[in-house]
């Protein structure tokens, strides 16, 4: 008979639950995951990577039309086929999907197939999947353990989140869609609208702009990407809109009417002025919510909130034993969020000396849109809410040598210090490459430095980065090339 | 209404820029959004676009303009039914609100001017990497070191959580919840953290607040000599180990040689005699002469020496209204005792009037603290930094005295010596007691 006891049973395999086992496997505990659909999770399959794939496919053909301004002409025309475009992206998130396979068994952790359930303390039911198999859908790996019951001391509940849903405008998969329709369009829309104006909302709204769609995206709040610096909301907006992007904030889809081949949206805004607008699709991008049904929260007695799972700084929830990580544990709902938890949770769990809670203040966010976003820590309103005294520094894309020289001169920085210690209290930033810029910062932050040893520090010439630093300085007055 | 258009800021510091070219002309409309204009700066180009939709009325910077200021306006444009004639260009240039061309660049420009401000104490000197006690490298956060240092707080005590006992911003934090972490004096002089430095230790002004009826109390707010004598005592509390000695001394002689001395004092024109002795005048005198007879006991600390002093500075603790104040006599073993006395009671007289100078009341070696008059038996003073010792003197009072077998009564003062045992131990504390009784019970020694 199969061994069903291990240390540790880790329910999801998203970005949150894989590095959570490999964790606890080099923390010698001896771990299964349990997964239902496929390995990676929404992140790798059916969000993060293969949107980027997407995006990708959006910036090269974004450029090659901008190629005349570089000095090259393309012969013909550059057409993006949607079919080829999503298939690379598919194949992305295969190739990654192999990969958590293949970490897994590196790591000797068992991966048990199929949907879990809690029955008693320390015990998984895990039954058949109750998903239908979604195509393209990779091949349930070899090698997996099946149904049956398993037991282990710690149960750590890592079942993400799925997409919410707003009454009346639920997604249907054919006329409106979540991520996951707009991720692999048969044939590439004429005019799409969007819901919602956060990350998945303004990034498919970016992509299908560059795939030349007419996109209109509507927003309850004042600014688009609205957990953003204002600032650098305005700013993206004001790109976004120049791109040929429409965007109505302040308003909301009371009412979407359905034809064969189209819908009509009813957008309300603040004034109560009804107008519609007819589109082939509208993608719904409303936020997402915790996957906490059905999985025997409710059995056990585990306290949830808002439909998210209540848990302490450590990942635990109020019943001994089970744990609670990523998106299904609370906001922010974003990978690295739920990889850090996760480890930070099994750390915890072992014993592993000098484990602290996570400080929410210095997750970074990033969104891929052209011109990208990214930020960390706190906004200018947050910060002056908060009383703090500040100074706030700023430096434009147009005068860094780097960022004109690759035609991508449209971008601002901004950084947020504390007047009095000089700690580095956000840093928000709209423009090229500035999801790979954000992470300097954030460094910085988590070293606790302050803008001395950022001005301290040599940034390589000629880089995008020299930004962040003129950023720094300029907070302090001494701003160089400006 | 005409709208100005004005040159837009490309950066929050840009003074000025170069009109590189206008790319409408009088008399073209535009709409918002459009591209009307580019501006250079030595080193980027930017587009201006129309913020409002009209007609351009007027350009009033041509082509190729260069050194063209921030806000200067640069062209007019005119709004449906709107002619020329509206233009007025004269009034047109400060009132730049009307219109930020640049859209959202001009209103990143900051409301005054960046100054460097070296002043801060934020930025000022860096923070240098502290040691620890065996001279090894403490690790902390530059964030943690600056928040050390605005606070008051040394490393050195502190427990880092962070990576490999890194102290960072939370330890940090959770010292100043529990008031622990203290710098020495020394170090807490600096900056801010000389406001009060361990009174944050105690309970908050609301903790104690709400222990009271609203309506039951009034507040007075602290003054400066308040918040001194509370920063000065908790410090030396907190920082000096005391210890103290006490000793009863008989009077008689010492009150009987005043009465003389007092009475053959000369006398002025208006009968007012050339000086009038108290016990605390011979009492300061004595205390003087003892540092004086040992010497070891005349002494400062300081984390790196000790401070042997050449005399005995004696600081007088004078109640006055609101608190107390301490002038010193100077080189009290020297002085006669007239003229110790006269000193006294004109630092005396000032010291109520608040009008002593600094240099009269900071320095001294020693002190002197009399709650005689008060009728006070005997008490113990905390003592005052730099000083190492400070005399609490009790009232003289008939006392029953066992003297040869016998029962007698004498007149008899009780005196504590509050002591900094890091600079004076317990018999070099005795020692200078005892040559205090000495003369007080010999007082004609402190004639000659």
């Amino acid at each position: 008979m199969a061994d069903t006891n291990y240390d540790v049973i880790i329910i999801g395999s998203g970005p949150g639950g894989y590095v959570t086992a490999i964790r606890a496997a080099q923390l010698g505990f001896k771990t299964a995951i349990v997964e239902r659909e496929h390995l990676g999770g929404i992140c790798l399959n059916w969000g993060c990577i293969p949107t980027k794939a997407l995006l990708r496919s959006a910036e090269i053909l974004d450029h090659a039309n901008h190629a005349k301004s570089f000095g090259l002409t393309l012969e013909g025309t550059m057409k993006a086929d949607v079919k080829d475009v999503v298939a690379r992206s598919r194949g992305v998130s295969a190739r990654l999907n192999g990969g958590v396979g293949f970490l897994m068994k590196k790591n000797k952790i068992d991966v048990i197939w199929g949907e879990a359930k809690l029955t008693k303390p320390g015990e998984v039911v895990v039954g058949k999947s109750s998903k239908p198999v979604v195509e393209p859908q990779n091949p349930v790996p070899k090698g997996v353990k099946g149904e049956g019951t398993y037991t282990a001391k710690h149960i750590i509940v890592a079942t993400g989140a799925r997409p919410r849903a707003l009454p009346g405008i639920e997604p249907d998969g054919k006329l409106i869609w979540t991520y996951f329709e707009a991720m692999k369009p048969a044939k590439m829309p004429q005019s799409l609208v969007v819901m919602g104006s956060g990350a998945i909302g303004i990034e498919f709204a970016s992509f299908y702009l560059s795939m030349g769609v007419d996109v209109t995206v509507v927003e309850l709040m004042a600014n688009v990407m609205p957990v953003e610096d204002e600032e650098i909301s305005k700013f993206a907006r004001k790109a976004l809109e120049k791109r040929g992007l429409k965007i109505i904030t302040e308003a909301k889809v009371t009412k979407v009417d359905k034809a064969a081949n189209s819908i009509t949206a009813h957008v309300e805004t603040k004034d109560g002025k009804v107008s519609q607008i007819k589109a082939d699709h509208l993608i719904s991008a409303v936020g997402v919510q915790g996957n906490i049904e059905n999985i025997g929260l409710e059995a056990l007695g585990v306290k949830t909130d808002r439909g998210c799972v209540v848990i302490d700084e450590y990942g635990r929830t109020n019943v001994a034993g089970l744990y609670a990580i990523g998106d299904v544990a609370g906001p922010p709902m974003l990978a690295h969020k739920a990889e850090h938890e996760g480890v930070i949770c099994i750390e915890k769990i072992a014993g592993v000396p000098g484990v602290h809670a996570m400080d929410h203040r210095k997750i970074p966010g990033c969104t891929y849109c052209n011109p990208q976003v990214a930020s960390v820590g706190l906004t200018e309103a947050r910060a002056k809410e908060q009383g703090r005294d500040i100074r706030v520094g700023r430096y434009s894309f147009n005068a860094n040598g780097k960022a004109i020289a690759l035609g991508e001169d449209n971008g601002l920085i901004k950084v947020i210090f504390d007047k009095t210690s000089g700690e580095l209290l956000g840093a928000h930033m709209c423009g090229a490459e500035v999801t790979e810029l954000i992470q300097g910062f954030v460094v910085a932050m988590n070293l606790e430095t302050t803008e001395e040893e950022l001005m301290h520090t040599i940034f390589p010439h000629p880089t995008l980065s020299e930004m962040m630093k003129e950023s720094v300085l300029d907070a302090y007055g001494r701003v160089l090339n400006a | 209404m005409p709208i100005n258009i004005t040159m837009p800021a490309l950066s929050p510091t840009m003074e000025e820029g170069n009109l590189a070219k206008w790319l409408v002309k009088e008399g073209d409309k535009v709409s918002a959004g459009d591209v009307i204009a580019e501006i250079e700066t030595d080193k980027a180009t930017m587009e201006v676009e129309a913020v409002d939709e009209g007609t351009v009325g007027k350009i009033v910077v041509p082509d190729g303009t260069e050194g063209v200021k921030v806000n200067a306006l640069i062209a007019v444009l005119l709004e449906d039914g709107e002619d020329a004639g509206a233009i007025d260009i004269s009034g047109g240039a400060s009132d730049a609100s009307g219109a930020p061309s640049g859209g959202d660049k001009a209103s990143a420009v900051p409301d005054s001017a960046p100054v460097i401000e070296t002043g801060a104490a934020a930025a000022s000197e860096p923070v240098p990497a502290p040691k620890a006690a065996d001279g090894g490298r403490i690790f902390a956060s530059p964030l943690a070191r600056r928040l050390a240092q605005l606070n008051g707080l040394d490393l050195k005590a502190l427990k880092g959580t962070g990576p490999h006992g890194r102290v960072i911003k939370r330890d940090i934090e959770a010292a100043l919840e529990a008031g622990t972490g203290k710098a020495a004096p020394a170090a807490a002089e600096a900056p801010k953290a000389a406001a009060a430095p361990a009174l944050a230790t105690g309970p908050s002004a609301d903790q104690v607040l709400k222990l009271y009826d609203e309506g039951s109390y009034e507040l007075v707010p602290h003054d400066g000599m308040r918040k001194t004598i509370a920063k000065r005592l908790t410090e030396s509390k907190q920082t000096i180990p005391h210890f103290y000695v006490s000793v009863d001394c008989e009077l008689d002689a010492l009150l009987a040689l005043r009465a003389q001395l007092n009475s053959a004092a000369p006398k002025d024109k208006e009968g007012t005699p050339a000086y009038k002795l108290s016990v605390n005048d011979m009492t300061i005198k004595a205390l003087a002469l003892a540092l004086r007879d040992v010497p070891d006991a005349n002494v400062s600390w300081t984390d790196d020496n000790m401070v042997l002093h050449k005399h005995a500075d004696v600081g007088v603790a004078v109640s006055i209204p609101g608190g107390l104040i301490t002038p010193i006599i100077r080189r009290a073993e020297e002085k006669s005792l007239s003229v110790i006395s006269n000193d006294m009671k004109d630092l005396g007289k000032r010291a109520k009037e608040r009008k002593l100078k600094p240099e009269e009341y900071q320095g001294g070696t020693t002190a002197v603290s009399n709650m005689g008059m008060m009728g006070v038996k005997n008490f113990s003073a905390v003592v005052n930094p730099p000083h190492a010792t400070i005399l609490a003197v009790g009232a003289g009072e008939k006392r029953p005295v066992v003297k040869d077998g016998e029962l007698s009564v004498a007149t008899v003062m009780s005196v504590t010596l509050s002591t900094d045992h890091r600079c004076v131990d317990g018999a070099l504390g005795a020692q200078v007691l005892g040559a205090f009784k000495g003369y007080i019970e010999n007082p004609m020694s402190m004639l000659v």
